[in-house]
């Protein structure tokens, strides 16, 4: 099986009912997607299957063999964010972080498949998605800008230094 | 991960012979349901057969006749009319519709904690048929039929004449999962018919006949349909507060059948 991941095409040797998530995290390093509930009901380990938001903990790696996987780290750099991550920055849309890359590449997939910056569309489309530490506001709100199209200016943004680091929870 | 032999047909053909009697294979279509028992070690299966590839999704609509590949995610039927659409849009969120598919919901076995197989009544309440392969071959027979004894069976194709008109309501729970404590699914056939299905108020989807029979008068059928149910209690729902509730899904669903028409 192969998967490419980020761009980067990565032979697996694994069993076929693997999950996804668990081929990301253990076999490849790749720990943004979160090992949260593991039975589909949080949505901190969505990642893109193809373009599109997925479960990874509900993902047979055998059902996927052959597709592109985008994670948080396929989205931008530390010096050069992803508009999704600027608006997350901007909004402060994260405390602790764990739900964070789940909730991120699902307003990703959003904003690319044309969403609008219809509250109840973003909450319909994020509706997946379950933040402990109940910041749900300021998500919705970056992705309401993020759909709008608005540009940030990150210099006049009074982030603390650890805010730039969204989704670099381990 | 021990040693699991998994089939990954690239047809339905192949996916028919590869299931062949059913026995010891574990099914995994969507895998919304099946991965958590794997991950959880509730489940370990010897043989599975994953359906991804195998051909068995799609939806097609011709000459008033709908038809539904197991293997369809939710998703691709939310845009259906009434009932099969908002049933469909109902189910959890968006990413688990784009994954979860019409034959997992369909054949799961009841839920411990909420009820499972949300589409069973919006498909009872079309009248569907389901067609399906196993011991003895292929066979094509009502939903009803088909649900009552669905073990050892592999669901290939849901289809149903579209109805003059549909309603779905439904009782929800809000919560972070959308799960729906209870259902009510009516539909009024091209010959005027009327069905009426309850999904979360027994182990599967059932009719209500005891409604049907009743069905030019609402409040009248949504007292009828408590003799043709016997309700649980589960973690979303007491049996006691199933009973008071259904007669009101019935009559909401019959009016706006109604209002619909």
């Amino acid at each position: 099986m192969n998967l490419t991941v980020n761009g980067a095409v990565h032979d697996v040797d694994c069993g076929p009912l693997t999950t996804l998530l668990d081929v990301l995290r253990e076999d490849l390093g790749v720990t943004s997607p979160k090992a949260g509930c593991e039975q589909g009901g949080c949505g901190t380990c969505t990642v893109l299957v193809d373009g599109e938001p997925r479960r990874a903990c509900l993902t047979p790696v055998a059902a996927v063999d052959g597709a592109e996987i985008t994670t948080v780290e396929g989205l931008g750099t530390p010096d050069e964010l992803a508009p999704v991550q600027q608006a997350f920055t901007h909004y402060y849309a994260a405390q602790c972080g764990f739900c964070t890359s789940g909730m991120m590449l699902a307003a990703h997939a959003y904003v690319e498949h044309g969403g609008s910056d219809d509250r109840e569309a973003i909450q319909e489309a994020l509706g997946g998605h379950v933040c402990r530490c109940t910041g749900y506001v300021k998500v919705i709100e970056a992705v309401a800008a993020l759909a709008r199209g608005d540009e940030f200016d990150l210099a006049t943004t009074a982030a603390s230094p650890g805010m730039t680091n969204i989704g670099g929870v381990r | 991960m021990t040693a699991v032999d998994v089939l990954i047909p690239r047809s339905p053909e192949e996916a028919r012979a590869a299931f062949g009697d059913g026995d010891g294979i574990t099914v995994i279509a969507g895998g919304t349901i099946v991965m958590p028992e794997i991950t959880y070690g509730r489940l370990r299966p010897a043989r599975a057969l994953l359906l991804a590839r195998a051909g068995l999704a799609g939806v097609s609509r011709s000459g008033g006749r709908v038809a539904i590949g197991a293997a369809t995610p939710l998703a691709q039927l939310v845009d259906l009319p009434a009932p099969i659409g908002p049933c469909a849009a109902n189910v959890a969120d968006l990413e688990i519709r784009g994954q979860a598919t019409v034959g997992g919901n369909v054949c799961a076995g009841a839920g411990g904690e909420a009820p499972r197989g949300d589409l069973q009544g919006a498909l009872l309440a079309v009248g569907a048929t389901a067609r399906s392969t196993g011991a003895g071959g292929e066979r094509e027979e009502p939903l009803e039929d088909f649900l009552r004894e669905r073990s050892g069976r592999l669901l290939l194709e849901l289809s149903y004449d579209e109805p003059a008109a549909g309603a779905f309501v439904a009782l929800d729970r809000p919560h972070t999962h959308a799960f729906t404590a209870m259902a009510v699914s009516a539909a009024r056939a091209g010959d005027g018919t009327i069905r009426i299905a309850v999904t979360g108020a027994g182990s599967h989807g059932q009719r209500l006949p005891s409604a049907e029979a009743k069905a030019d008068d609402p409040a009248a059928a949504g007292d009828a349909a408590l003799a043709d149910v016997q309700p649980h209690d589960d973690a979303l729902a007491s049996a006691w507060y199933r009973r008071r509730t259904l007669p009101v899904l019935v009559r909401r669903a019959l009016t706006r059948l109604k209002e619909v028409s």
